[in-house]
C-alpha cells in the first residue's frame, strides 16, 4: 500500500492497517504520544485502533510537546 | 549548534514576556541547524508552570516549514521565574529525541537562552549562536 507519510511517499507490505498499527510499523517510539492527522483530519487519540489507512491516504504523525518549569 | 538570527531571538524573549504569567511554546524551523522561521504555538495549558503545544497548530507550522524547504530544528518554551535548564518535568516528556529544546528564561535579570539534546533522559546543553 502507497502512503504520504509525514509529506514522504511510503510503501507498506500491508493492503490493510490501522492507524495505531501503521505507527508500530513505521517504528515511532512512543505511539502514546504521537497526534495524528489522516487526510488533514486530526484524528483523537482513542480511534487509533478502529480506524483504518487506506491506499494513497496521506498521514502526518508528530510527537507530542509539553514541559513545565515546576522544578527548574 | 543552533543559529538563531538576532531578529528571531529577539521575538522570543518579547513572546516570553508577553505571554506572562503563563509558559509560552513554538517551533523554530530552518536548514542545516540555522533558524529561518519561527511559529508561536498556542501554550493549551494556559499555564505558569506548564505547557502542551496545540496539536492542530504544530501541525500546522510542520506543513508550512516543509512548504517552505525547512524542517522543525527545535521546540522552544521559556520559563518565566526559573533557570533555563530543563526541569524534571521537560526531560520526561522530550520525546523527539531528533529536536533541540530550547528554553528561554526570563528569571532575575538575567534573561537567557539556551538549547539542549535529551535523549534517554540524558540531557546535553549545546551551543546557541545568535548573528
Amino acid at each position: 500500500m502507497r502512503l504520504t507519510i509525514n509529506g514522504k511517499e511510503e510503501t507498506i507490505e500491508k493492503n490493510s492497517v490501522t492507524v495505531a498499527q501503521l505507527l508500530t510499523e513505521m517504528n515511532v517510539e512512543m505511539p502514546d504520544m504521537v497526534s495524528v492527522e489522516l487526510n488533514g483530519d486530526f484524528l483523537e487519540r482513542e480511534n487509533y485502533d478502529g480506524i483504518e489507512v487506506q491506499e494513497n491516504d496521506r498521514v502526518e504523525f508528530l510527537y507530542f510537546m509539553g514541559g513545565g518549569s515546576l522544578i527548574g | 549548534m543552533i543559529t538563531i538570527n538576532k531578529k528571531i531571538a529577539e521575538r522570543l524573549f518579547e513572546q516570553a514576556k508577553e505571554g506572562l504569567p503563563n509558559e509560552v511554546c513554538g517551533y523554530l524551523a530552518g536548514k542545516d541547524g540555522e533558524v529561518h522561521e519561527h511559529y508561536e504555538l498556542e501554550n493549551i495549558d494556559k499555564s505558569p508552570e506548564h505547557f502542551s503545544m496545540n496539536p492542530k497548530e504544530q501541525f500546522r507550522a510542520v506543513k508550512d516549514a516543509r512548504e517552505k524547504g525547512y524542517e522543525i530544528l527545535s521546540c522552544y518554551h521559556s520559563h518565566p521565574e526559573t533557570p533555563a535548564r530543563p526541569s524534571e518535568e521537560d526531560i520526561k516528556l522530550a520525546y523527539d529525541s531528533k529536536i533541540i529544546y530550547l528554553i528561554i528564561s526570563l528569571a532575575g535579570q538575567n534573561q537567557e537562552m539556551k538549547a539542549f539534546e535529551i535523549k534517554d533522559k540524558n540531557v546535553k546543553e549545546i551551543e546557541v549562536v545568535i548573528k
